[in-house]
């Protein structure tokens, strides 16, 4: 039996741009600073999907390899993100968005 | 012979409708067929058969998260090591000094983190009770 | 092994050394921070220091043999080097000014001037990255770490403010411009800046709509970093709330080195589709000026002025983008040294006259200044008068060039309205000079101490530099003009 003809590009340049927009909306439709930031990664992660299908696209492995900056980074993004998140928490008891508005005019 | 995309998928997609369909079946036999039963023992989660106890959103001590961060960070730089054990014979000597200035790094970071007491729990709980 | 692949030579190395004396410098004060008690930690400012000399002697020194390096993963050229050492003065004057700050609140640690020195490498690579996964790292580098340094006071609810709309605004657009990289990677088949001009230059493969959105995607990245319209929302707050001397820092040094990487790529990179995107930059620009000027104009507080003033200037850098030439680039570096001397001069006295805890940051607070402190008075009005481009200032120069260049490529409309924007600036800069200078003493300047060494210092360096950008200009313009041909 011959090898399966493969899924075409653009089923996954399409599954990674919806995931980005799902991210998108993520960030500005929800409040809470977690959720705001869960988005965030969703949308490094499609990234990632169409780095990883251009990559095999172009029979080369650079993009792969760009993944794996991109992990890193999101990574060490987490780390930092999720901390001030926990400092924000600590001094004002709250993760809505809304509420962490003291700076204004 | 399959040709198109969708023929070749068509296993695929026979068992997606498979596993859906038993579940579904699964479910609704039993809560047809069941019989109902409405107590406190009844609606409450089934831990082992022990009594589940207090909330499930109880807020948990800062030191797991710091862990857990900490287990992330250490577990995405390890994967620069998959890619670079690939091309360790070919590159010979350059690599592993560069692996080794990069596991360096790695490691005073592991050293600075020790020095501040992030690993010594007892330490940490010292300090909070000061 | 790979082909194409060759072991990096020591030019190559030493290319790369002024990044690498920042990490060695930065882990060092880590590890020295981990040994040291509480009584020990006063000297790290002074480690920071001598490992940003270093790398300061180093960047000359890799300028000195231009070339690529790594792969062609960094290329160090005039305009790199010129963006380096414009970035590392930043980091030297930021860090002049923050012991006095920090001890002030009480918050000495090494930590600080690690992450700036961390922050620096991201803004070094970001000065000579020639490839778009360098520039995102190098933009992620430089950045992460000023999230933090923006929450450094992590018992203050401003601070805590200002590093979470910071983190959270900046990843989602970093994200943005991350998805324009691997769209432009997928058409092109290439990140490297030279092969996408060659490739966008001669190929009518990709398709000129998707190439543009991708550029578009990245373009959003870039905005948002340099603070242009319409992603510029975060800044005031984002200023307003970070620690003084950390303000200082993070409106100049990202600011330049986001400047530099976006001038690079899409001078070089996208100069093929130059029409799809210059009017993006010109509408960016022209609403840049305006939303800083205006929104300025009715501030009350001292760091939200700056920080409106800080997108207007941004702003004025665009016209220069749009000019899209030689010496419109030339301009733009010319432009972006000046202000970072000026900004950080101003935020530098700022972190002086606000106090502990940052309470007279009002405009009001400085009444009287002249009459309590006149040398920091005089400082902080030179720093002003440069800002709205008064003659024998590198703020005049630096406009002068701009709009010249905006002239030289037939954008009349952009250069007349931006020269009305800096009429309208004039207000609100002039408005904090008579109250330093004809209003009585007020509570606030009376107790006023006298500024700590360190501030001293940056100012008075940062002023000596505005004066002599004013005075003799071509000093910096010749070696901008000479650094300015990138992607030719």
């Amino acid at each position: 039996m011959p090898p399966p003809p493969p899924v075409p590009l653009v089923a996954y340049l399409t599954l990674s741009a919806i995931l980005f927009v799902l991210g998108v909306a993520g960030f500005l439709i929800r409040k809470n600073l977690i959720t705001m930031f869960m988005s965030i990664e969703l949308m490094l992660n499609a990234v990632n999907l169409s780095f990883v299908s251009f990559s095999y696209h172009l029979k080369q492995t650079d993009g792969h390899l760009f993944t794996f900056f991109v992990m890193v980074v999101a990574a060490a993004e987490a780390a930092v993100g999720l901390a001030i998140i926990l400092t924000v928490f600590k001094n004002r008891a709250t993760l809505m968005v809304d509420e962490v508005d003291s700076l204004k005019l | 012979m399959p040709t198109t995309p969708l023929e070749v998928y068509f296993p695929v997609l026979v068992q997606a409708l498979l596993g859906v369909g038993l579940a579904l079946g699964l479910v609704g036999a039993s809560s047809l067929l069941g019989k109902k039963l409405k107590n406190k023992i009844k609606d409450s989660p089934y831990e082992c058969g022990m009594a589940p106890q207090g909330s499930a959103e109880e807020r948990f001590s800062v030191k797991f998260y710091l862990v857990a961060m900490l287990f992330i960070l250490f577990d995405i730089e390890a994967v620069f090591l998959y890619p670079w054990v690939v091309v360790y014979k070919d590159l010979g000597m350059i690599a592993f000094v560069e692996m080794a200035i990069f596991v360096i790094l790695i490691l005073s970071g592991f050293f600075y983190i020790w020095k501040k007491g992030v690993l010594d729990w007892s330490q940490i709980s010292r300090i909070q009770r000061k | 092994m790979p082909a194409n692949f060759a072991f990096p030579t020591e030019a190559e190395y030493i290319r790369f050394l002024p990044e690498t004396i920042l990490i060695l410098m930065g882990t060092l004060i880590m590890v020295l921070e981990g040994f040291a008690g509480d009584g020990h930690r006063k000297g790290t400012h002074k480690v920071a220091l001598f490992g940003l000399f270093l790398a300061m002697a180093a960047a000359c020194y890799a300028g000195s043999n231009p070339g690529p390096a790594f792969s062609d993963f960094l290329l160090v050229d005039g305009f790199g080097t010129f963006f380096r050492m414009l970035v590392l003065t930043v980091g030297i004057l930021a860090v002049l000014c923050s012991p006095s700050y920090l001890s002030r609140e009480r918050a000495d640690s090494g930590e600080y001037y690690a992450l700036i020195l961390y922050s620096l490498v991201g803004q070094c690579i970001l000065a000579t990255a020639n490839e778009l996964i360098m520039v995102f790292i190098g933009l992620e580098i430089s950045s992460i770490a000023t999230y933090v340094l923006a929450g450094y006071l992590r018992d203050d609810k401003r601070n805590n403010e200002s590093a979470i709309k910071y983190f959270l605004l900046g990843s989602f657009a970093t994200a943005f411009l991350l998805y324009g990289v691997a769209w432009i990677y997928g058409l092109t088949g290439s990140t490297n800046l030279a092969v996408i001009r060659q490739y966008l230059q001669t190929s009518a493969t990709a398709d000129p709509a998707l190439v543009g959105l991708a550029a578009g995607l990245m373009f959003v990245g870039f905005a948002f970093k340099v603070s242009a319209a319409p992603f510029q929302a975060w800044t005031p707050d984002v200023y307003q709330g970070a620690p003084a001397p950390v303000t200082a820092f993070m409106s100049a040094g990202p600011k330049a080195a986001a400047f530099a990487v976006f001038i690079r790529v899409y001078i070089t990179a996208f100069d093929g589709i130059a029409e799809t995107w210059l009017p993006v930059v010109w509408v960016s620009a022209l609403a840049t000026m305006v939303i800083g000027n205006f929104a300025a104009l009715t501030q009350t507080n001292i760091k939200r002025v700056l920080a409106y003033s800080s997108i207007a200037h941004a702003g004025y850098v665009l016209v220069a983008v749009a000019a899209h030439s030689q010496i419109g680039t030339a301009a733009a570096m010319f432009y972006l040294a000046s202000y970072v001397f000026m900004n950080i001069g101003a935020f530098a006295l700022i972190s002086h006259l606000s106090r502990q805890g940052e309470r007279y940051v009002q405009v009001n607070d400085l009444a009287g200044l002249s009459q309590r402190q006149p040398v920091t008075a005089a400082l902080f009005a030179i720093f002003l008068l440069s800002l709205i481009g008064v003659p024998l200032t590198g703020g005049f120069f630096g406009k002068f060039y701009i709009f010249k260049a905006a002239l030289d490529s037939q954008l009349y409309w952009l250069t007349v309205l931006g020269l009305l924007n800096s009429a309208v600036a004039a207000y609100y800069y002039l408005r904090i000079i008579v109250v330093m200078y004809f209003h009585e003493p007020g509570h606030a300047t009376e107790s006023l101490e006298e500024p700590a060494a360190g501030i001293r210092v940056a100012s008075l360096v940062a002023a000596l530099a505005v004066v002599v950008l004013g005075v003799a200009p071509s000093l910096l313009l010749n070696v901008a003009s000479r650094s300015s041909a990138i992607g030719r």
